[in-house]
């Protein structure tokens, strides 16, 4: 589903992701693991799209289709999603019709019938129950006075109604409670299906309880220095990231 | 006449209309207008020179082909004026070319509990006298040419008068249409609303054009709230590319009155609202609300003036602007805090939003304080769309040019939403998603 080659990327002239690789299936869920500063958020925008990144070399396909030929919006039309680890406050724009527009635009990008107010709603409701995402919040600005937990929740909310093909989390676990985890895990693992794969990226292990992964790769300094199945992971929790740092400075490449 | 005549006598002929010629009326109102006359002559026609008109060039005006607007020379239907019409279950005073149309107005019965109609159907009658008592004492005719000019010259105009008490629900429209083929026609409008102790009324007052020629609008409207009144005050403005529309909306507020003042500014090729209340006693109250969006290369100006002129008196103020294309925005907010005015809370805030490398903004707030114990603050930010919620959008699959126009909205929003009146919000939904999918958002960065 999702082929990445040889990318590197950077912001204001700064390289951060140095070559890196990964090749995840659909059915899949994939967790990015990494220190602070690796390059994992840079993944995430880059592959969302985000116009301040620029790519300075290698390629991503997606589903056949080039990734980083595409606006952000036809991306996320073509199924990309993006958990924002800062969901932004838009104030003025109001949840619903927001995501109205949204889930429309990506419909017609697919050729399927827009959904009129009453048939969204309908939808809308349906899935805020799966998030236990007090439906008041979509009457609201987006994401505007929401609690930390509210974003990280109306963010999987999201991804519920638009259905991606490939979810990137973006620490989404960060500023959770258990409680507020373990609601958005299960949300997720409710969305997993044979089609459609997950990419977790997270400083911690703690999500990977509830979100079991079939890869772990870890990331330093711009690229994939280990590749493992879910025990990496715990590994990584008992021995930290520095035993991988040593190995990265001096090989380059994993 | 030949042409060659008709461009030699253009320039006195205008020159001489804006000198004044008196309009018509009883002696009362004929002394008045001979006084705006005289101060006519001090003032002098505004130029660049002078601080308050430094952004704002009217001198184009003098070389316009300026005319009394005639009576229309095609017929006007309900038909034609239905698209302004905001309140079907409301009032409305329709003015074509400055004239007083009954025929198209909707006006209150005799059980209606108020009185509207146009001054120049009242000013013989027996409410002549408190029109005397309001007429041209609130307006500032020694400072500002255009005011006295109306003054001296206004044909007519609505009066709206709610006795003590009185609730009116429905909302009273004052509709003014432009609808003159030939340019240059000029229509100086006058209104009056007076709200008697403990009244309440909602005003809405439209300017806007049938035709695409060139109109001068100078239109003056005196609002009087007396003790514990209510009034909402809503000036729209959207009239043709060519229009030079020149308007004062002067309040004058008794004790622990309120008003709620919105302008919406969106059309005319060189806009100038003066927005001004006096708080004139104890616990008066006001909120000024402005939204004013210009393109391609419209002129909107407001100047507003709040006057503490007594203790405890609230004002607050919100002035969004969104700049296009090569427009140019101006404001300037004065707030006066007179000597007497203790414990005076007064907030001014003017946001803009700009859209394009050309567009332009002088934003100047001034505040003159002479009481020592008052809460004043104000601030003014320019800025442009915030491309951190661009992307977010776009990332949910919301294409780049409908994520802007989104946000644009929304930065229009809280102006919107402070206007109470349904029928308005409605309206200006319509006007401004027809006007947002025009207008040029393109300056945000990163738009591949």
């Amino acid at each position: 589903m999702l082929e990445i080659h040889n990318l590197s990327a950077g912001v204001d002239g700064k390289e951060i992701l140095k070559g890196l690789n990964l090749s995840v299936q659909a059915g899949e869920v994939h967790a990015i693991m990494g220190p602070n500063g690796s390059g994992k958020s840079t993944l995430a925008q880059v592959l969302a799209g985000r116009g301040e990144y620029a790519v300075t070399s290698g390629s991503v396909t997606f589903n056949g289709v080039s990734l980083l030929e595409l606006k952000p919006e036809e991306r996320a039309r073509a199924g990309v999603f993006l958990a924002f680890q800062y969901p932004v406050e838009i104030p003025g724009v109001n949840s619903t019709v927001f995501l109205k527009a949204a889930f429309n635009e990506c419909r017609k990008a697919r050729g399927e019938q827009e959904l009129d107010a009453v048939e969204f709603l309908a939808l809308v409701k349906k899935k805020t129950k799966l998030l236990e995402l007090d439906p008041a919040l979509l009457n609201r600005a987006v994401n505007e006075g929401f609690s930390g937990g509210e974003k990280k929740r109306n963010e999987i909310f999201q991804m519920a109604v638009l259905e991606p093909k490939l979810a990137i989390l973006d620490e989404t676990d960060s500023g959770l409670d258990i409680d507020a985890l373990k609601i958005v895990s299960g949300g997720v693992n409710k969305l997993r299906r044979p089609d459609n794969a997950t990419l977790v990226i997270t400083h911690y292990q703690r999500l990977l309880n509830y979100i079991v992964p079939d890869r772990v790769h870890v990331l330093v300094h711009g690229q994939i220095v280990k590749s493992g199945g879910k025990e990496l992971a715990l590994e990584l929790e008992q021995r930290g990231y520095d035993w991988l740092l040593a190995g990265a400075a001096s090989n380059g490449k994993p | 006449m030949m042409d060659t005549l008709a461009q030699t006598d253009r320039e006195p002929a205008t020159a001489s209309f804006l000198g004044g010629e008196l309009g018509p009326g009883p002696a009362w109102l004929q002394s008045l207008r001979e006084q705006a006359r005289t101060r006519l002559g001090e003032i002098g026609f505004p130029t660049t020179e002078q601080e308050e008109w430094r952004f704002t060039n009217v001198a184009p005006l003098r070389q316009w082909p300026l005319h009394a607007a005639e009576p229309s020379a095609r017929s006007i239907s309900s038909a034609d004026i239905q698209p302004f019409r905001l309140a079907a279950d409301g009032y409305c005073l329709v003015f074509v070319d400055g004239r007083f149309r009954a025929d198209l107005s909707t006006l209150p019965g005799r059980d209606a509990g108020f009185q509207a109609g146009s001054l120049q159907n009242n000013w013989d009658s027996d409410d002549a006298r408190y029109m005397q008592q309001h007429l041209a004492r609130y307006t500032k005719d020694e400072t500002n040419f255009f005011t006295a000019l109306n003054t001296v010259s206004f044909e007519d105009g609505a009066l709206v008068s709610v006795p003590a008490g009185a609730v009116i629900e429905p909302p009273v429209q004052l509709l003014y249409l432009a609808a003159s083929e030939r340019p240059g026609a000029a229509v100086h409008a006058r209104n009056l609303i007076v709200a008697h102790s403990g009244s309440s009324v909602k005003v809405i007052e439209t300017y806007a054009s049938l035709t695409e020629a060139s109109h001068f609008t100078n239109a003056v409207t005196e609002l009087a709230l007396g003790p514990g009144a209510r009034v909402e005050h809503c000036k729209l403005q959207n009239e043709n590319e060519r229009a030079f529309h020149i308007a004062a909306v002067q309040a004058v507020q008794g004790r622990n009155s309120h008003w709620l003042s919105h302008s919406i500014a969106t059309g005319a090729r060189l806009a100038r609202n003066q927005i001004q209340t006096r708080l004139n006693d104890e616990g008066a109250e006001a909120i000024l609300n402005g939204l004013y969006l210009a393109r391609g290369e419209q002129l909107i100006d407001h100047h507003t003036v709040v006057d503490h002129a007594q203790p405890r008196c609230e004002s607050h103020e919100f002035y969004y602007g969104i700049l296009a294309d090569r427009s140019h925005g101006v404001f300037n907010g004065k707030i006066f805090v007179r000597q007497d005015a203790q414990k005076t809370n007064a907030k001014q805030t003017n946001r803009n939003l700009v859209l394009s490398e050309h567009a332009l903004i002088n934003t100047k707030p001034q505040l003159e304080i002479f009481a020592d114990d008052v809460k004043c603050t104000h601030g003014a930010t320019v800025g442009q769309l915030n491309d951190e919620a661009l992307f977010y959008l776009r990332s949910r699959g919301i294409g780049a040019a409908l994520a802007r126009r989104m946000l644009v909205r929304a930065f229009a929003n809280d102006a919107v939403e402070r206007i109470t009146l349904p029928q308005v919000r409605a309206y200006l939904d319509q006007l401004l998603t027809g006007l947002f999918e025009g207008l040029d958002t393109s300056l945000s960065s990163h738009d591949r």
